[in-house]
């Protein structure tokens, strides 16, 4: 029997106000644990939340970049377990009502364009963390973490291989980035995500039954976790077997999933309405105000570049991977008029060299318009491309504008005809030998006495010049 | 008159006038206290020398000039569940005793800033949950009237302290009848304001979405001058709102004339004493001679209200203690390694009964596959109940009922039957379901001596109606001299 697997993903991004959810407590990262704590996110007996705007704005933009419906009315709600990271023993979400629903975004699955519903996207605060320290053995809680704000976006069970997972989350993760809500840094967990999956026989309507991934930090472990996890329950249903509804933990460096222990997962969580908080009102107006300030997002951006800078759609998707690097592109191609040039020396000079300096775009050495002056001098003849990655190195390290660099260096070609034509005459003669070859048909000789030219000139000599001079002289001998 | 029988008011008068100073009306409070505390035993917490400072800071204030209204040099109390920085915030509590909160309650800071002197924190039934104050872990809090029967609660303490004059004033918190009832059994007047009048930063939550702050007092006119002083919106409390705070005194001798007053036929339930009816008989006839009309109303949802309350009181309960786990502050149970085990034993030995109960009612009612029939029915329920309430608004100016079915009864009579203790409050949740405010004033004594109170009940944010109201009644009920014999 053929299985077609049916997965739902839940993205938790921890979004970059200054502050937290429910207090003024500041949200900065790596703080000395508890630092950033106040009676509030401490749950101190008679405290109140009161709701951050920003918060709101932020989840809106989201909303609003991946097509969804801004529900007017959202209702915030407590969900309520016991854990030694959550202070209030319950954690402020949203549930019944939240605050958008019915988005898209969409992928690309073997070269076609697929929707991916996104079923809601609600906020909620995150919890603190535990630190343990096996030897004595005791644990430590940091608080620095807990209200620290999160939206959480929920897909529809409309992806149908590991591999569309993973492209759908890129898609996520970029649209967060260029909203600049998110830094979306996987590892430090401001970009998280859980997997449910299940297996039914191609063709059914109805689902199979599914199990919860957990613990997957990398784009690459979500779709490892995940086939893997197809794996599995595959193996299990064609022996006969059933799938355990459950929620797993991806291991890393075994490359399996566990089942989480049973005491775990065994949660009601008793959801209602929190009663210290109103019911949140959107108004239309205020959505507006958000959309307004929406900046142009990552597939519209790629569709524009396709479209109006006619280079390939490799080239588009790599250049719009952020929101820097494409306006860098856009600069340069703007300053040269040359767009594929500016493409070609963005994506291999500029991300090659930032990659091995280890830095990011904004601390690149080299102006976008200096570089669109450098393609500029190359087409126009003034020097040659090889040249020019002689150029950009100096430019690289120097951070001068190319032209000063080739005048110091004196590394402007020679394109006086009959410059070169004394240089070829000259070479000729010294050189009886290979000209009598090349008259004997002998047609590689050729490129040595281009070699000798460029020699003679130090690289300086215009080669379409060389080649037409050569041509023509060694022809009329 | 003893300095410790006054009112606010009328010490306002004598302060202004010079006649004496704050340290030495505090001093014979604590001098009151010393003579009746350990029959009555209306506080947890003393806060001796921190109340002759602020006293003595009052009166160098009055000296120069720089008196800061109508509270300044008073010696309050305080229920001892809104938080306090320089004394320990108990609940009553076991799991919270010696908890030291790390900031004071809006209302606190208000009162501070009114130049109030405070007292002490008063004895309560555990996380307010009780109607006798006998579930307090501290101990139970006696009747003035009679020390063998309960004060009232859960803001036993804040009543008991007022009728046996161990403060001027107090605060107490109302989440079903908690202010109300207790000032009917002690003879005082307690008045709980709209939900959203007061901010409750600060008040440790039983249930979040009843919960109220309000007055226990000795008359009409001090309830109007706290509530002046508590009242108003807080940004730290997303519940409470923004509405303008009059200046109730304002509104007291206006008289009620050509009032219409409602009698909710629904509130003449089996079980209540005829004494309680004829209180409010008595309240009617006063009313009718000073102008108004009394008519029967009806409020056809109220028979549903003990249940509703007795599901969403629990259901809010179990959620705000749950972070009452042992982990951060508070008890917390030696010798567990293992995380549930910590959790179970902290709470085992933290909580008394009557919590633990309330706190699996409402884990109950809150579990998956019985909320719609419990949670969410009752809050159809409340809805109901306000839409009783808007109608009946539409008609009359207040409404007027029996506060408490009984007058006080004998420690331990109900403590063993919750059911018959939550009949306490029949009276008096339906005015927290529906968020609007209610007072219980004094009306007379049972033949046994005991107290009786009527209860007031206005529209959303009327509080200047029922304050009017209170005082025209109150000046118009026979004055009886009556005070307890500590």
């Amino acid at each position: 029997m053929e299985f077609e697997p049916v997965i739902g993903l839940e993205v938790h991004a921890q979004l970059l106000t200054n502050s937290k959810i429910f207090c003024g407590c500041s949200t900065k990262f790596g703080a000395p644990p508890n630092s950033h704590t106040c009676p509030v996110c401490l749950g101190m007996p008679g405290v109140l939340p009161v709701l951050n705007r920003i918060v709101v704005e932020y989840a809106i933009k989201m909303a609003l970049a991946v097509n969804c419906t801004i529900n007017p009315l959202s209702e915030w709600a407590r969900k309520n377990y016991f854990y030694p990271d959550l202070p209030k023993g319950y954690q402020i979400t949203q549930y019944a009502y939240p605050l958008a629903e019915h988005g898209w975004v969409e992928i690309e699955t073997n070269g076609e364009t697929k929707r991916i519903g996104i079923a809601r996207i609600h906020m909620e605060e995150d919890a603190g963390k535990l630190i343990h320290d096996e030897k004595i053995p005791v644990s430590y809680v940091d608080m620095n973490r807990a209200g620290v704000p999160l939206i959480e976006i929920v897909s529809e069970p409309e992806i149908r291989s590991p591999e569309e997972g993973a492209d759908y989350l890129r898609r996520l993760h970029e649209i967060l980035v260029y909203l600049e809500i998110c830094d979306g840094n996987m590892e430090e967990g401001s970009f998280r995500c859980d997997a449910n999956v299940s297996l039914r026989p191609k063709g059914q309507e109805s689902f199979g039954t599914r199990t919860e991934l957990k613990n997957m930090n990398s784009f690459r472990n979500v779709q490892r976790a995940l086939e893997y996890e197809i794996k599995r329950q595959k193996y299990i249903l064609e022996n006969g077997g059933r799938v355990v509804q459950e929620t797993r933990l991806w291991d890393d460096a075994e490359g399996a999933t566990f089942p989480m222990r049973g005491k775990e997962e065994a949660h009601d969580y008793r959801y209602f309405p929190d009663p210290d908080l109103p019911p949140l009102v959107v108004s239309s107006r205020w959505v507006e105000d958000i959309g307004r300030t929406l900046p142009e997002l990552p597939s519209e951006k790629r569709k524009r570049f396709i479209r109006n800078y006619g280079i390939p759609p490799y080239d588009a998707e790599v250049l719009t991977s952020s929101r820097a690097l494409a306006d860098y592109f856009e600069a340069v191609a703007a300053r040269c008029g040359k767009s594929k040039a500016a493409s070609n020396w963005v994506m291999g000079d500029i991300m090659g060299h930032l990659k091995e300096d280890k830095l990011e775009m904004n601390e690149c050495p080299v102006a976008a318009e200096s570089l669109g002056d450098l393609i500029k001098l190359i087409e126009d003849g003034t020097i040659s491309g090889k040249m020019a990655k002689e150029v950009f190195e100096e430019m690289w390290r120097s951070g001068k504008e190319p032209a000063v660099i080739i005048k110091e260096k004196g590394m402007e070609q020679i394109t006086d005809p009959s410059a070169l034509e004394k240089v070829i005459d000259d070479i000729l003669a010294a050189h009886p030998t290979q000209v009598e070859q090349y008259k004997g048909g002998k047609e590689k000789v050729f490129g040595f006495f281009v070699g000798q030219v460029m020699k003679a000139t130090k690289g300086q000599a215009n080669p379409t010049m060389v080649n037409d001079i050569l041509k023509e002289k060694l022809g009329a001998l | 008159m003893e300095l410790h029988e006054h009112t606010i008011h009328s010490l306002e008068e004598r302060l202004r006038e010079g006649e004496i100073t704050s340290l030495e009306i505090t001093k014979a409070i604590f001098e009151r206290i010393e003579a009746v505390e350990d029959r009555v035993h209306s506080y947890i917490t003393l806060m001796r020398e921190s109340a002759f400072e602020s006293a003595r800071q009052s009166d160098r204030r009055r000296e120069k000039g720089e008196t800061r209204g109508p509270l300044d040099g008073i010696p309050v109390a305080l229920k001892d569940l809104l938080c306090t920085k320089d004394a320990p915030t108990t609940c009553g509590s076991h799991i919270l005793e010696n908890f030291m909160s790390p900031y004071d309650a809006s209302v606190v800071e208000k009162l501070r800033a009114a130049g109030a002197v405070i007292l002490g924190k008063t004895n309560m039934d555990e996380f307010a949950m009780g109607s006798s104050t006998e579930t307090s872990y501290f101990g139970v809090t006696r009747n003035p009237w009679d020390l063998e029967r309960i004060p009232g609660g859960s803001s036993g303490g804040s009543a008991s302290a007022v009728a046996a004059g161990e403060c001027i004033a107090s605060l107490g918190s109302d989440t079903g009848g908690s202010i109300r009832q207790p000032a009917a059994h002690c003879g005082v007047v307690g008045m709980k304001p709209t939900y959203g009048r007061v901010s409750r930063y600060g008040l440790v939550a039983f249930a979040s979405s009843l919960d109220q702050i309000g007055s226990l007092t000795k008359d009409i006119e001090d309830s109007a001058i706290i509530l002046g002083v508590i009242a108003g919106h807080d940004k730290r409390d997303s519940t409470s709102l923004p509405e303008p705070v009059p200046d109730y005194r304002k509104f007291l001798g206006r008289g009620i004339e050509g009032w219409v007053v409602g009698i909710p036929e629904e509130y003449y339930i089996e079980g209540i004493d005829p004494e309680a009816t004829e209180a409010v008989e008595r309240a009617a006839e006063a009313m009718k001679e000073l102008g108004a009309e009394c008519r029967e109303i009806s409020l056809p949802h109220t028979r549903y209200g003990i249940a509703a309350y007795y599901i969403i009181g629990p259901a809010e309960a179990s959620s705000n203690l749950a972070r009452y786990d042992g982990i951060r502050y508070g008890l917390r149970a030696s010798g567990r390694k293992q995380l549930i085990d910590l959790y179970r034993s902290t709470r085992a030995a933290g909580f008394g009964a009557e919590v633990k109960r309330r706190i699996m009612i409402g884990t109950y009612a809150l579990s998956s596959g019985y909320y719609d029939a419990y949670y969410k029915k009752a809050s159809q329920v409340r809805t109901l109940m306000k839409r009783d309430f808007d109608d009946a608004f539409g008609i009359c100016d207040v409404i007027l009922t029996p506060t408490t079915p009984t007058a006080a009864f004998r420690l331990g009579e109900k403590i063993d039957d919750p059911l018959r203790m939550y009949l306490s409050d029949v009276f008096t949740l339906p005015a927290n379901l529906a968020g609007i405010p209610g007072l219980s004033l004094p009306c007379g004594f049972t033949e046994k001596g005991l107290p009786l109170g009527i209860q007031l009940l206005a529209g959303y944010f009327k509080e200047d109606k029922l304050l009017q109201a209170a005082y025209a009644l109150e000046k118009a009920l026979p004055r009886d001299q009556r005070r307890p014999a500590l």
